[in-house]
């Protein structure tokens, strides 16, 4: 059964066949998408933001949206069809017939209600048990999705919960009448890799029950691990369906093979990982990408910084930035405080980057502000250039602050919204004054060339850019002050596989291009991984592996390092 | 658990009493700007042609010669043994005195308020429900209620159902027809304020991906709003009905008079107006004192319909 396309789908659990759905008089963002899933077998659409993945997923239940228009030649739930139902008669299946799951559990719970009653919620709508029948059933699924101590936890506020006892209980809720079809739309989305790694087995557990599972993601290298069928979403279609193996291995549509070859892991430092040129438009096929891009040949910017003279060759050896016994504790809300770094030392050597992982709340946000010395650490230093940063008085270091630059997660964020890219940029440019400098026009027209941008983003908002776009332009705001440091916070995590792809390549040149020296920060050790030469394992506020990358990952020397590894997704190699 | 809610009870307590101090010292230099002699005020105003030997010895019988500022601990050391003095024009303690106007505010605020709430419940909801035209037709009236002052809108109501239909009395008459008018004017323009924010975090709430989750469940529309929606949209309304309050003690000056409506308003005004410096102390104190209870009661309402403000 698992994996085989189905003949005759009879027996299907779900069959979508020619499915279109619109919204207002929009052009259709659903353009005839069909696929069958069977009962205990997992089918996974991918697809990037945009292509039309989730819409697909909430047609199903008929959540589409007030104005969408949706039309299908079949749409049938368990054999039966959905077409042309009415709210009341949606309302009966919705629960029983099909279940869904959604992203990030804190905001997808109700979170003024105790979870219990949230997974009760499908008891009370759908069945006759009373109040004691149904506190018995939310405790005996708790129990199914591996929550320890089910009393405990039921009358818990999904606030109060960690991010994947919360998705396990979303999971429970939408399980609590075992529907023949579960969909999971991103459920593993906002959770870190080991974390991650549980849920999809639990959610593979519920497959291997007989149960049908749509898994709706953006990541192919997550749903390989447990999709028996992967369908490609690209504008609104699916342009390639089959084994996950198959469509992994021998991808056939260029959005597939562009998704394949964005996964960061296992491919070596310098490898590019999107067919692409440095504005991220492809390049023409026949010509080899990293000679298509000349840039690095051309711009003079290596050789006219005043900061990069010097003798390159001991310069290779230099530490840039050394921190020496980082110690930082907060105040928890109810008074006692928590050590979230601790005892943090590495050193950073000029022209090299330091990869720095670690899962949500193990301090590595944290060890960046103390390195910008936005934080004061209560232990410890940190050096710069051989000099005292952290405990340098912030006039001193507000000189030096240009030549450490910041790249946030989210751009977006980190931008007044009401400033146009030039203004944007101009003020970082305006950091450094410089007498003689070139008129500001030509040197963001080169700053933006740097970062692959065309001069025409200029006028524009932050808000009327893409997520790329914005990254780009946050890599520009970084590079505006000449910077020999830049420390990257999560800088790819809420992006596109592929534009993740296009933007760590970019990354990799100005670095080559200006000599830069790299803080990289992420929980994606598979990201890391392709841009680290050194690699910080995190954890609990503590470094537990430190290392060459290579040495990390081929033979971690932490039980941790290992289990983190364990976790990663990888692409097929 | 009671280790948790003493401290935080004696900082709401410590907190009342500095709130109660900065009213009583603000009232104090304010009404030293009102122009005139309170001697004269005593002696029953500037028509009353007392002599100067009679205003000398008001002045001394009541401290006016003294320095500010010792009149202005004087002041302090009578409000915090209770003693809120003796109203200069009516002859009376301010004490009883305010208190018997308190009740008639009061019922006034308070019926106003529950009115306010129920009248932007059913617009919130009803134009939340209805497509486009109704929540376009819900902000307009929203709007145009927030909008109307009190003393127009009384005096509309007073046209069109006293006047015009003759079905209710213009002015107070102590029954519950005579509450109709002077409720809705102080109701109207509060249901508009809070309707509009009800609307806003009703309309995130239902597009909230929790209410995805509980209309995947097959939740129906009624269940998605009175089990989630409405309970996270009534927050910010319940936080603002401490200020709510406030405002409709301020706007029972208005109405009060109108309507000719005894209470805290027109003893208020009379009292501003005459320059009798301890009602009009009196007065402000009891509605600082009402304001502070009524902020305690809106923060114990929020904690009851937020449990995640119970967790800290």
């Amino acid at each position: 059964m698992n994996g085989q396309v189905l003949e005759s789908d009879s027996a299907a659990a779900l069959t979508v066949r020619n499915l279109r759905v619109g919204f207002g008089s929009a052009e259709p963002v659903v353009r005839g998408v069909s696929f069958v899933v069977a009962p205990g077998e997992c089918l996974a659409i991918v697809g990037e933001s945009g292509s039309g993945k989730s819409v697909t997923a909430r047609s199903l239940l008929g959540l589409a949206g007030t104005n969408s228009r949706v039309s299908a030649d079949r749409l049938e739930l368990g054999g039966r069809s959905v077409l042309g139902l009415t709210d009341r008669a949606w309302q009966a299946r919705r629960g029983k017939d099909v279940g869904l799951v959604l992203q990030d559990a804190l905001v997808s719970l109700d979170p003024l209600r105790p979870i219990g009653r949230e997974i009760a919620d499908s008891l009370r709508l759908h069945t006759t048990l009373g109040a004691a029948g149904r506190a018995r059933r939310v405790l005996e699924l708790l129990d199914a999705v591996g929550l320890p101590q089910p009393e405990l936890q039921v009358r818990k506020l999904s606030g109060q919960l960690s991010g994947g006892e919360r998705q396990r209980a979303l999971i429970a809720a939408a399980i609590a009448l075992n529907p023949p079809l579960l969909i999971a739309d991103e459920p593993t989305t906002a959770l870190d890799v080991t974390v991650q790694a549980q849920i999809l087995a639990l959610l593979e557990q519920i497959t291997g029950a007989g149960t049908a599972v749509l898994l709706i993601s953006h990541d192919l290298a997550v749903v390989s691990r447990i999709a028996h069928r992967v369908a490609v979403m690209y504008d609104g279609q699916l342009v390639e369906t089959g084994r996950t193996a198959q469509v992994l291995g021998s991808p056939q549509h260029e959005q597939t093979r562009r998704m394949v070859a964005a996964i960061p892991a296992d491919k070596p430092r310098g490898t590019r990982l999107s067919p692409a040129n440095r504005s991220g438009a492809p390049s023409t096929p026949d010509t080899p990408s990293f000679l298509s891009t000349p840039s690095f040949l051309s711009t003079p910017s290596f050789l006219s910084t005043p900061s990069n003279f010097g003798a390159e060759v001991s310069r290779e050896s230099t530490v840039v930035l050394e921190a020496i016994g980082l110690s930082k504790s907060f105040r928890r809300p109810d008074g006692t405080s928590q050590l979230a770094v601790d005892d943090v030392s590495f050193t950073l050597h000029h022209g090299s980057t330091l990869g720095i992982v670690g899962e949500s709340g193990s301090g590595k946000t944290t060890v960046a502000r103390l390195l910008l010395a936005l934080l004061a650490p209560e232990h410890g230093e940190v050096h710069v250039f051989g000099e005292p940063w952290s405990a340098a008085s912030e006039k001193t270091r507000r000189e030096l602050r240009a030549s450490v630059g910041a790249i946030y997660q989210d751009a977006l964020g980190s931008f007044d919204p009401r400033w146009s890219i030039a203004e944007i940029l101009t003020d970082a440019l305006n950091l450094r004054r410089e007498r003689g400098a070139p008129h500001t026009t030509t040197r963001l027209t080169s700053l933006l060339d740097e970062v692959g941008l065309a001069p025409t983003v200029l006028p524009r908002r932050p808000l009327e850019l893409s997520g790329g776009q914005r990254q780009r332009v946050g890599i520009a705001r970084a590079l505006a002050g000449r910077p020999e440091i830049l420390i990257c916070d999560e800088p790819v995590s809420s992006l596109d596989v592929t534009v993740q792809a296009q933007v760590l390549d970019l990354l990799d040149d100005v670095q080559r291009e200006r000599g830069l020296s790299l803080i990289f920060i992420s929980h994606d050790l598979g990201v890391v991984q392709h841009i680290s030469d050194q690699i910080a394992v995190m954890r609990d506020g503590r470094i537990v592996e430190i290392g060459p990358a290579e040495r990390v990952f081929a033979a971690p020397q932490h039980p941790y390092s290992a289990q983190l590894l364990a976790a990663v997704p990888r692409g097929p190699v | 658990m009671l280790a948790r809610v003493l401290p935080r009870l004696a900082a709401r307590l410590a907190g009342a009493v500095f709130v109660l101090w900065m009213v009583a010292t603000i009232t104090f230099f304010a009404v030293r700007l009102i122009p005139g002699d309170p001697a004269q005020a005593v002696l029953g105003g500037p028509g009353s042609q007392a002599s100067p030997e009679a205003l000398a010895a008001v002045s001394a019988e009541y401290g006016f010669d003294q320095p500010v500022i010792v009149q202005y601990f004087a002041q302090l050391g009578r409000l915090i043994t209770g003693d809120l003095g003796r109203s200069y024009a009516l002859n009376m303690d301010v004490g009883p005195l305010v208190l018997s106007q308190l009740g008639g505010t009061l019922l006034l605020a308070v019926l106003a308020l529950v009115l306010a709430w129920l009248l932007a419940l059913a617009l919130a909801t009803w134009s939340t429900r209805g497509g486009k035209v109704a929540a376009r037709v819900g902000s307009s009236l929203e709007i145009v209620a927030a909008a109307l002052p009190h003393f127009w809108l009384a005096t509309s109501l007073i046209v069109v159902f006293s006047i015009g239909l003759g079905v209710l009395p213009p002015i107070s008459t102590g029954d519950i027809a005579g509450l109709v008018l002077p409720v809705l004017t102080l109701a109207v323009p509060l249901a508009g304020f809070l309707g509009q924010i009800m609307r806003e975090s009703l309309l995130a709430a239902l597009e909230s991906p929790f209410v995805l989750s509980a209309r995947a469940r097959g939740e129906s529309e009624r269940g998605v709003r009175w089990v989630h929606a409405l309970r996270h949209a009534s927050l910010p309304a319940i936080s603002l009905s401490g200020w709510a309050f406030g405002s409709l003690i301020s706007g029972a000056v208005v109405v009060e008079t109108i309507f000719a409506r005894p209470g805290l308003g027109r003893t208020l005004l009379n009292a501003v107006t005459l320059r009798d410096v301890p009602v009009v102390t009196g007065v402000v104190m009891i509605v600082a004192v009402a304001y502070i209870l009524m902020t305690l009661l809106t923060d114990a309402a929020s904690r009851l319909v937020d449990p995640r403000l119970r967790l800290t």
